[in-house]
């Protein structure tokens, strides 16, 4: 437990180091998430479209 | 090139891509980041608040280089009118935002513990938040106009004026006299950081890199599609 509240210390640097990480994931993980999202969305919207035509 | 951007050629060429460049990508940021916060070394000066550069450098890259991208983009649509150049433009644009916001951020929080202070109004940082409005201020441009081929046209313009912006920020580290650090990397006669600092930050930001370009190619599909329904809705409209 100690080595993993060392790691987790960051030397003292906790509060800057692990909000950037944090922050990186939210931000990457947002546009990845809304881009999936609105993809699918896309592609269901389409193949009902062209089921319509036919 | 233009044979490849054909739109029906881009459906089939980007499908078959695009799953090697997102497993590629997962596989380079997982590693970069076990690199980057269990092997890399703390700096001697900078004690472990070091590791916020392997998010905050690569994010910088990006940064730039989705912008140079759009730029490019929007150069190919205003002198040939190829349709996939405006759709390219318009799908990096908020991914390029996300990075900036990312750099930004992180440049923050590094800046505090490092030079005593959240942000300063120098040279490089103030252009870096310039990108960051310029990217706000092209989507806001884009989605502002009835008629979406004036908007596309208003937003390429726009792109075009703001590429000034990237040498400005390039150099604003050697023109002006800032708190921000020169180059250590891309600099002429090699890079002063230590290999085991620079490997993890390489691999972070090819990582970065092909982060971007998978979702690029999965927003420009969204758009394609959505262009396709478009087209269907109107021949129903006009056929009912």
């Amino acid at each position: 437990m100690a080595a993993l509240d060392q790691f987790l210390a960051m030397g003292g640097y906790a509060r800057f180091v692990w909000p950037a990480f944090g922050l990186a994931v939210i931000v990457l993980g947002g546009l990845l998430i809304e881009s999936v999202v609105t993809y699918r969305k896309r592609q269901r919207e389409l193949a009902a479209a062209e089921k319509l035509r036919r | 090139m233009f044979h490849l951007a054909n739109p029906n050629r881009f459906m089939r060429w980007s499908a078959q891509l695009l799953p090697w460049c997102a497993g590629a990508s997962a596989l380079l940021i997982l590693v970069g980041t076990w690199l980057a916060l269990f092997v890399a070394p703390a700096d001697y000066q900078q004690g472990d608040a070091v590791r916020i550069m392997y998010v905050h450098v690569p994010s910088a890259w990006m940064a730039s280089f989705v912008y140079a991208t759009m730029a490019v983009a929007s150069a190919v649509a205003l002198i040939w009118r190829h349709p996939l150049a405006d759709i390219a433009a318009q799908a990096a644009a908020p991914l390029g935002a996300g990075f900036t916001l990312l750099c930004l951020v992180t440049g923050s929080l590094w800046g505090e513990p490092m030079w005593g202070t959240w942000w300063v109004w120098d040279a490089r940082l103030t252009s870096v938040l310039v990108l960051f409005f310029l990217y706000l201020g092209y989507i806001a441009l884009v989605n502002a106009f009835d008629d979406p081929s004036r908007g596309t046209r208003a937003g390429a313009i726009l792109a075009l004026v703001g590429a000034v912006n990237l040498p400005i920020i390039k150099f604003s580290v050697d023109w002006w006299n800032t708190l921000h650090q020169p180059a250590s990397v891309f600099r002429l006669g090699g890079p002063t950081i230590a290999a085991s600092m620079l490997w993890p930050l390489l691999i972070m930001a090819l990582g970065f890199t092909l982060f971007f370009v998978t979702l690029l190619l999965l927003r420009m599909r969204t758009a394609l599609m959505a262009a396709k329904l478009r087209a269907l809705r109107l021949q129903q409209s006009l056929a009912a």
